[in-house]
This record gives structure tokens, sequence and C-alpha cells, in this order.
């Protein structure tokens, strides 16, 4: 199977990245390699094999629903890039040029 | 107060005789790390002021005298979140990043009265086995600065072989400890997973990533193990099993221990001078009374594309959180939310991390799902079940860290499938959950070579018993780079 430019830009897209046009060569041609790697599983036998997600041996792990104390809101706020009013600042939702 | 030629305990006598004090400890090494830094480039961020005031409080306190760790200074990988101390996870997303809390790791180590002296580099989310996708430093392998120090955990690896700290924290998710502490010539060990807290590791692929000990010795390690390992309720996944003192009977040897020989480990890739190393290294232990037998693990060669399909899933999914609105990096001049998310993410994140993000955002993807995740975490339990067997009449595989010994800076980042064929000796134990640890075998033109012990399921203990009783028997782990003008 060969993953075209196209397909990487969906994936992208999916992914909230975006690539130049130079970048998007470079990556489909070494997606293309890593999937033709990957690509030897096909050759496995895995008819009525289970699926591996996780190998902690912890199962329902219960607590006591304690109320305790949240974070102080201030410490929470430490590494927000844009703020103001004690609120986290983003641009608008909609486009600004769509705007008016 | 050299660290090559001491080790936690006679650091520890010296501390309690007074020859030293935990300042005066401190201060020398980093006078000694900002000399060896000029080669090494280990660490992102040093914390010399807050270390220097630990130390003063620790020799106001006293030594407590039955802890072997207080007034020691350790080195963390940046990924290993510090309350207060900068935490980049060497990613451009993180450059400003500073936590509110302390991995749980970091509250064990304060407990015990470490004194952490700064971060060390990595690849950028420990996603890389040179350490050259770190968007900010180059680290150098302490035997030769033409050579990458391995990674992802490399900083640590570097920093500890070149004598800056006596020990290190770093993490492993497909052999990120194993591999550099195998280029560096020094002691590293992933422990089983659940085994020691995941909480504060930044996420990279959470089935498999654990946090372990670098050191340059089997004995530190064990010492290291014993203070960050254990339960903890805010990590769902660590282990409930009591935790054993792993120094305890360390010293027991390896008679009668049965050491099990993947041939898969010899395969055609695997240098010449490194089979030879680990072929000795086997001989010697028949010597010391195991006995080894060669066993099948047939799908290893699988482990590198099952690998690379479940961890990157996992971490496309755990890094969908860098979207520039609460932490990490936000790309300025942007128009609308959507903006935010893309062009934060696509500037702050470097390609390694951006390939990875995408292979995993492929295979879990409608009309790849079956094929790829599926079809890896099935592979997965087949790799699981070739270990169940081989442990069923053995205690103990053993095999090399690497194919090769550290190879040029530069040499192999453009190129991912043969810097991921690189990780085929480490990633399977990860798949597995096992623990595994490299410890020195040998050199080859002048670069240290690793051997990997890998054990059953929490049973760390045997893998320190075997390492020690190779450490008695070789001198190895006594070699000690030539750097910062003395050796």
């Amino acid at each position: 199977m060969a993953i075209t430019a196209n397909e990487v830009k969906h994936v992208a897209s999916l992914a909230k990245l975006e690539f130049t046009d130079e970048e998007l060569q470079k990556f489909t041609g070494q997606m293309d390699e890593i999937i033709n790697m990957v690509e030897q599983l096909g050759e496995v036998d895995t008819t009525d094999v289970p699926v591996t997600s996780t190998v902690t041996e912890e199962v329902n792990v219960m607590r006591e629903d304690v109320a305790v104390k949240g974070t102080d809101r201030t410490l929470l706020m430490k590494n927000v890039p844009e703020e103001k009013d004690g609120l986290i600042k983003v641009p608008a939702i909609i486009d600004e040029s769509e705007e008016g | 107060m050299n660290y090559f030629e001491n080790d936690l305990k006679s650091l520890h006598e010296g501390l309690v005789n007074k020859d030293f004090s935990a300042e005066e400890l401190a201060k020398e090494t980093f006078e000694t790390i900002k000399k060896r830094e000029e080669e090494i480039d280990a660490f992102i961020t040093l914390d010399e002021e807050r270390a220097m005031e630990k130390a003063r409080a620790v020799d106001v306190k006293g030594i407590d005298e039955g802890n072997v760790l207080d007034g020691i200074p350790v080195g963390i990988k940046d990924n290993i979140v510090t309350k207060g101390l900068k935490t980049t996870a060497a990613s451009k997303m993180l450059e400003n990043f500073n936590p509110i809390y302390n991995a749980t790791v970091m509250d064990k180590l304060d407990e015990k009265g470490m004194i952490t002296v700064g971060k060390l580099n990595m690849d950028e989310f420990a996603m890389g086995s040179s350490t050259e996708t770190s968007a900010f430093k180059k680290t150098k392998n302490a035997w030769d600065q033409t050579k990458v120090p391995g990674g992802s955990s490399g900083g640590s690896a570097a920093a500890v072989a070149s004598g800056e700290v006596i020990a290190a924290l770093g993490s492993d998710t497909g052999g990120s400890i194993r591999q550099p502490a195998a280029f560096n010539g020094i002691v590293g060990l992933k422990p089983t997973y659940g085994r020691v807290s995941r909480y504060g590791l930044i996420a990279f692929a959470s089935s498999m990533d654990q946090i372990g000990p670098l050191t340059r010795s089997v004995y530190d390690n064990a010492l290291m193990l014993n203070a960050i390992s254990g339960h903890d309720f805010r990590d769902f996944t660590s282990s409930s099993k009591e935790v054993p003192d792993f120094t305890k009977g360390i010293d027991e040897g390896v008679k009668g221990m049965r050491i099990a020989v993947p041939k898969e480990y010899f395969a055609e890739g695997v240098d010449a001078n490194v089979k030879q190393a680990v072929k000795d290294a086997i001989k010697k232990f028949e010597e010391l009374g195991a006995t080894v037998d060669e066993v099948s693990l047939p799908h290893t060669k699988y482990g590198v594309p099952v690998y690379y399909i479940i961890a990157s899933s996992e971490a496309s999914s755990n890094l969908q959180r860098f979207d520039g609105i609460r932490y990490g990096f936000r790309a300025e001049d942007v128009k609308n939310l959507e903006d935010v998310y893309v062009r934060s993410r696509s500037e702050g994140f470097g390609d390694e991390v951006k390939r990875r993000i995408m292979l995993g955002t492929f295979s879990l993807s409608a009309g790849t799902y079956d094929a790829f995740f599926k079809k890896a975490a099935q592979v997965r339990t087949l790799i699981c079940r070739d270990y169940e067997n081989v442990f069923e009449n053995h205690d103990l595989i053993l095999g090399p860290t690497a194919p090769t010994t550290a190879y040029g800076i530069g040499e192999k980042i453009d190129d991912p499938v043969t810097m991921y064929m690189n990780d085929i000796l480490t990633i399977p134990v990860n798949l597995a959950g096992l623990p595994g640890m490299s410890l020195p075998a040998g050199f080859s033109d002048g670069l240290p070579i690793g051997m990997q012990l890998v054990a059953p399921r929490f049973r760390e203990d045997t893998l320190y018993k075997a390492g020690f009783a190779f450490e008695q028997a070789t001198d190895f782990h006594k070699a000690v780079p030539e750097i910062g003008g003395q050796n």
C-alpha cells in the first residue's frame, strides 16, 4: 500500500497539523517507508488472538468518594499563554474575516 | 568527591563522617558540571540556587545515618515534572512550562533528601534514540563527543557517565533508559510496568512508559529503585504489590540460575564485536555457576512495527492536549480558534513528534484501525506469550542491549526506519511490561558495549543479583571516559 500526499494531508488535518508543500513531500515519503515496514505484520496469523492493550495487573481500582480541596486558581493559571480578568483568553471561534 | 571514584555508599559515609558537607558536595558537583558541560551538553536547565539552599538545609538538619541518599545530588530527565522548575520535554511546545506540582518520583526523592541539580536533555517528548530530536541542544556521548549519547534519556546517561552526577532518572518506553546506558557504559534499569508511578511523567505511550534509574553501579541502581518504587493512588496502573529491598540478597550470586539466550538477539544486523562481548558474558555467567540455554522468541522481528503503531497511536492521543490554550506554546498572529490549534501544534512540535502523531492518527483512523492498530495489539499478545514460554523454564533472558555501539551525530537522523530498527532488542521488553537492565559488557573501538538482562514481571531482584555478580567478576564498569582534562 502506498500512501499519497493527499492522504497524508487528510491525516494531518485530523491531527490538527499543517505542512508546507515541501514538508508534505518529505513526510509522504517517510510515512510510506514506515507503513511499508509495519505492513509485514500482515504475514502473522492472528486468528483468535486477543488484543493486548495494557500489561498492568491492577483491575477496577476503587477509592472512597471523599471531597478534597482543588488546586488554587491562581496557581492553575500560572502557565496560561494569554489571560484576561482571571480567564483564559483565546481568539474568536469564528474567523474574524468572516464577521459582519 | 570525584564521582568516578565513589558510589552512593562511600559518598554517604563521607557525609556522615563529615569529611565533607552536603553544601560542599553540591558546590563541587556544580563546578564539575559547568566544566564538563562544555563538552557534553547534558543539561537543559540547572537549578543551582535552590539546590544549594537545600544542601545547606540538609547540613543544618544533619545527615540521616540510616538514609544513604540524604544530601546526594541527582539529575532528572526533563520529561519528569518538577514543581517550580522548568520542565520542557525538550520541546519548543513546553519551552516555558513551569509545573505547579511534582511527579510522584520527585516527591519520593525529595523525601529522601536528594538534591535535584537540574533537568537533563532528551529526545523531544522522549521520541527518538539519539537525543538529536531535542529542540534545544545536542548532547554528546561521554566516551566520544562526535558520537550520540543514545536516547531518549541521552542527557541522563551522558551526565552519569561523565561524572557530572552519581545518579539520574530517565524514562523508558522502547529502550530509552537501556540503550543510552549501553552507549555510555553505565547501568540503566527499566522497571516492570507498574513498579514506579507514572504520575507527573509527561505521557508518551502510557501502556509502556516507565521511569527508572541510571547509575555507574548495579548496587547504586538498586538503591535508587528502592527510593522511587511503590503504589501511587494517582496512577491506577501502578502496582499494589509490596516493594522488596532490592539490595537484599544482591550478592547471592548466580549459582543455579537458568539463563536463556534468544537466538533472534544475535541475528544479522548485530555488530560482530557486540556479539562477541555478549558471548564472553555468557561464558562468564557459566563460570559463575549459571546454566545457559539457547531459546527462541519467534516474534522478535515484529517488535519494531508493533511498537511504532502502538506507541505512536498512544502518543497521538496523549499529545492532543497540546493545543495552545491552557499552557505551552501558542502561535502568534492567529485569527481564529482552529488556527490556535493547528499553528501552535505545527510550530511547537518538531519533525519526529509530528511523524509519530501522524502515524498514530493514521493507525487509529477509520479504514486502517483493524489492519494497523488492532493487528499490532494482537501481535503484541504473541510477543508477550513468547516471553511467558521462555520464563516457564528460565529465570533470566540475556542478550545485547543494542545492535551496535554509539553511532555518529547526524548519521541516522534523516532515516527514520533505520533509526527505529536500532531499537529491536529493547522494544519487545516494553511491549510485555517486563523489567530490563543494561550494564557494561565490553568495548569496541573505545566505545562501550551494553548487555541486556530481562526478567519476569516484578523480578528486578533477579536482574540486580545477576548484574551484581557479573560486575564483581569483570572490570568493564571501572573504565572511565577521558573527559574534562582528567580521567
